[in-house]
């Protein structure tokens, strides 16, 4: 079984669409994994059912029973985190700043403060279109811990995939270089970078690349809207040769990236011409690169 | 006055947004204007791009977080810091003390409850911070290290480097991350106001209601722009209307700004439409009751 992770450190440059499209290329034999957990859209393209779901628990928030509190302070004295304000003569944790070290509860005299575990989002198992099957997730708001759930995701996708005897798993990536897409990247097979040619995807796709290169993974790329700056797409073909990155393909900007997502579709049904014959060789040639 | 500009979804415009808005408006007064998308800054791109104005660096510092380090000589394998720890970055393994950097959250729970002092906090580096000043306009970026995982402590340094910088009328402008997560929340958690970005597509609406939750959750003041206005479809301009959400502006969908985006440069110098758009997001901020904008 291999796993292929897309990822493209800017956003928006067509990275859920592309990857939607190689699930349905893909079929039956790749168990989708949505791991853009913080604005997961995949479910939108892949018409998944939501058949089960649980609950994800991760880390820990601080919690003053104020009924054992003699408010002594010390709480609010250790914590790095300005968690701990005063509010009407009370000390109160701040759900939103409180990292949950438990350093509060250690140091309380009276243990009036507990440990809570924190519900950080739910994840799914769902049948999709393709006749396969997505894990995915959605991360409560402002939740820390997105990498862990990033990793519950991708190794409930794994688990599926071989239980079924599938050959792949397919990752949609968060954008960024943090700790979701540090967690996505971990035992992948082979990484699908999505990038376009402004100045700013090829910074993206350098500091992203260089995490890729960090954990020794094979890389392919795939230059989307590769006509709206010829200059820069020769300057990141000339990035992908020196660090012998795959050059996967070239897309043309084409609305009908935006008509195929506004119709609840990838691109390989929506469109039946250049760009889905594109599409379909981007996905052989990963498959070659993947063996 | 701290306006941040926001998106659920990433690639909707919240750099061609922070950038024109920040440079147009620096045209008549100071500004300054912050990249808080630590994980991939790019706003500098488009501030040096400028090409008239002679930008002059202010500073150039490295930024740090505070780490602990083992003493072994001091140490009496006690197992206290693996028990405090709620990271799993400081591991006890037989005879020795393993500290993990990246998994800690710098709490100092293991460094201050260790009965000998054998695990003093150190700065790490993490990323760097920079600042140059081009005209009347301030810029500000600060850059995660690659391989460091946590954005929050990055961006929580650069909002005390401002704050210590510039005084409380100063317009500020922060570009922020992507998402709805613990680096967003951080970001704009200090924002009078907050302009959320989108574009009217499927996932541009389905992530800006992720945004709206989170602004609410946040009881902060905000209001959308739409960008690529006039592809996909109604559904965002509908929810806005029906949800009492200000729609401050609507950017049109023209090749003319994709390009020029692409090449690193400020959109309004070139494309009257988006000049009176940045008016119109300019003409509502000032009427809000602490905005200093007029």
């Amino acid at each position: 079984m291999k796993e292929i992770v897309v990822i493209s450190g800017k956003g928006g440059t067509g990275k859920t669409s592309i990857t939607a499209s190689f699930a349905v290329l893909g079929g039956k034999n790749v168990i989708v994994a949505d791991c853009d957990v913080d604005a997961a859209d995949m479910h939108l393209l892949l018409e998944p059912d939501f058949q089960d779901s649980e609950d994800f628990y991760s880390g820990e928030l601080a919690y003053i029973k104020q009924g054992q509190c003699v408010k002594c302070g010390k709480c609010a004295d250790v914590c790095r985190f300005d968690a701990i304000p005063i509010i009407n003569n009370q000390y109160i944790v701040d759900p939103l700043s409180c990292e949950g070290c438990g350093y509060c509860a250690r140091v309380c005299p009276t243990d009036a403060i507990i440990n809570k575990d924190l519900n950080v989002g739910k994840w799914y198992i769902s049948n999709i279109k393709t006749g396969s099957i997505m894990v995915h997730a959605r991360l409560g708001i402002g939740a820390d811990n997105s990498g862990k759930l990033v990793a519950k995701v991708k190794s409930e996708a794994k688990d599926i995939a071989e239980d079924e005897f599938k050959d792949y798993v397919i990752v949609d990536g968060s954008p960024g270089v943090g700790c979701p897409v540090v967690s996505s990247l971990s035992g992948a097979s082979f990484v699908v970078l999505v990038t376009e040619p402004s100045v700013s995807g090829l910074h993206d796709l350098k500091r992203v690349y260089e995490l890729v290169h960090k954990f020794n993974i094979k890389a392919g790329c795939i230059i989307n809207k590769a006509d709206i700056n010829p200059e820069v797409c020769k300057n990141i073909e000339g990035f992908l040769q020196k660090e012998n990155i795959v050059h996967i393909a070239n897309l043309p900007y084409d609305e009908d990236f935006t008509k195929a997502m506004t119709n609840g579709q990838t691109i390989v049904e929506y469109s039946n011409g250049h760009l889905k014959e594109l599409i379909a060789k981007s996905w052989k040639k990963i498959l070659e690169n993947v063996k | 006055m701290k306006i941040a500009i926001a998106s659920g979804k990433g690639g909707t415009g919240k750099t061609t947004l922070s950038t024109n808005l920040a440079s147009y408006l620096a045209e008549k007064q100071d500004v300054v204007l912050i990249d808080l998308d630590v994980e991939e800054p790019n706003s500098g791109l488009f501030i040096h791009n400028d090409g008239v104005v002679q930008s002059h660096p202010v500073t150039i510092e490295d930024k740090f977080k505070m780490v602990p380090e083992w003493i072994e000589d001091k140490c009496t394998f006690c197992g206290i810091c693996q028990k405090v720890c709620n990271f799993h970055a400081v591991i006890q393994l037989g005879k020795m003390i393993m500290v993990f950097p990246e998994l800690c959250h710098g709490c100092y729970a293991c460094s201050e409850l260790c009965p000998t002092d054998a695990l003093p906090m150190i700065p790490k580096k993490m990323g760097e911070l920079k600042h140059i000043k081009t005209g009347q306009l301030n810029f500000v970026e600060s850059r995660l290290l690659i391989g460091e995982e946590q954005a929050v402590p990055l961006i929580s340094q650069t909002h005390k480097y401002i704050d210590e910088h510039f005084d409380a009328e100063t317009i500020k402008i922060f570009d922020s991350p992507p998402g709805t997560s613990c680096p967003v929340i951080e970001a704009t958690k200090d924002a009078d106001f907050v302009i959320l970005i989108t574009e009217p597509t499927p996932f541009g609406f389905h992530d800006l209601k992720l945004a709206v939750e989170t602004m609410k959750e946040l009881k902060k003041k905000f209001g959308v722009v739409v960008n690529r206005y006039g592809i996909g479809n109604d559904d965002v301009v509908d929810y806005c209307e029906k949800e009492n959400v200000p729609l401050l502006a609507k950017v049109p969908n023209d090749r003319r700004i994709t390009e020029l985006y692409s090449k690193g440069k400020l959109v309004y110098k070139e494309v009257p439409e988006m000049g009176k758009e940045l008016d119109k997001i300019i003409a509502y901020l000032s009427t809000l009751k602490d905005g200093g904008l007029a």
